[in-house]
């Protein structure tokens, strides 16, 4: 395994464009990827792992990954697994809510202030998540 | 009318790592809760990588217009690969080139200019979306 396996997570987030909390999935991975873990991590977008190639399909034996969902059909998880390789954890976002006692988000878009903490609550997870699998590997 | 019901699919890219996909997905949210209510309507375009039942469905029974952020086409490839071409496959930078003037920033959120540009585009697609239901009849 090369240097930049071990030093890289992949993280794969649920679109979720009719849903709220795919809107919260995607800020969030945005946050860790821009701010919170900018160098320990890198995504694809999921519906890649259909249209693209096989630098896509390899992804997740390239990279560990995380999975972000934003609703129970796992559409992150599943198709990781499915197209490209297991997840090394697959988050989801009632999971973490729910620990945080955070209320799912209503918006589709816009978020503003009062969905700051759902946003921060879930990029925290993942980072952590990070933290763990680069701890792992 | 339930989601099932006779409606214009739009598919907008579902990237966050590119700027354009924020641009094609802010359109279709434009087009879908402002400028079509009722008629257009969304669905992950990730339930179609997994093959989610009621997501190709709706795909498969409707009129569907895709809108891709990046030359890779994710959104029109899922919906072929379920076998069926979209009405009407777009390029979001389409509807950009001819505002030069703004200046759209964010992948996960626009910024003004971005937001403004995905009002015209939206008010553009609009009448397509007439089209496509009136051809179905919707």
């Amino acid at each position: 395994m090369n240097e930049i396996q071990v030093t890289k997570v992949g993280i794969v987030s649920c679109s979720g464009e009719e849903l709220p909390e795919g809107t919260l999935c995607r800020l969030a991975c945005r946050r860790v990827l821009d701010a919170l873990r900018p160098t320990e991590t890198v995504t694809l977008c999921l519906p890649l792992f259909i249209a693209g190639g096989e630098e896509e399909r390899t992804f997740a034996a390239r990279y560990p990954t995380i999975t972000v969902d934003g609703c129970a059909k796992l559409c992150a998880a599943k198709a990781t697994e499915m197209l490209s390789g297991k997840p090394r954890k697959a988050l989801r976002i009632s999971d973490i809510l729910q620990r945080h006692g955070i209320p799912a988000p209503t918006k589709l878009r816009q978020f503003g202030p009062e969905e700051t903490p759902a946003v921060e609550a879930v990029a925290a997870e993942i980072a952590s998540a990070v933290d763990e699998v680069l701890a792992e590997v | 009318m339930d989601k099932l019901s006779k409606k214009v699919v739009v598919l907008p890219c579902s990237g966050i790592g590119k700027p354009y996909g924020a641009r094609a997905r802010e359109t279709a949210y434009e087009l879908v809760e402002r400028v079509r209510p009722g008629v257009a309507t969304l669905t992950c375009l990730p339930l179609l990588v997994i093959n989610d039942p009621a997501a190709r469905r709706l795909v498969l029974e409707n009129p569907v217009i895709t809108i891709d952020g990046c030359p890779k086409d994710c959104a029109k490839k899922s919906v072929t690969a379920l076998g069926k071409e979209p009405a009407v496959a777009y390029q979001a930078i389409r509807f950009y080139t001819a505002h030069k003037e703004l200046k759209p920033e964010g992948l996960a959120v626009l910024n003004e200019a971005g937001q403004k540009l995905a009002r015209i585009a939206a008010d553009e697609l609009a009448e397509t979306v007439d089209r496509l239901a009136a051809e179905e009849k919707l």
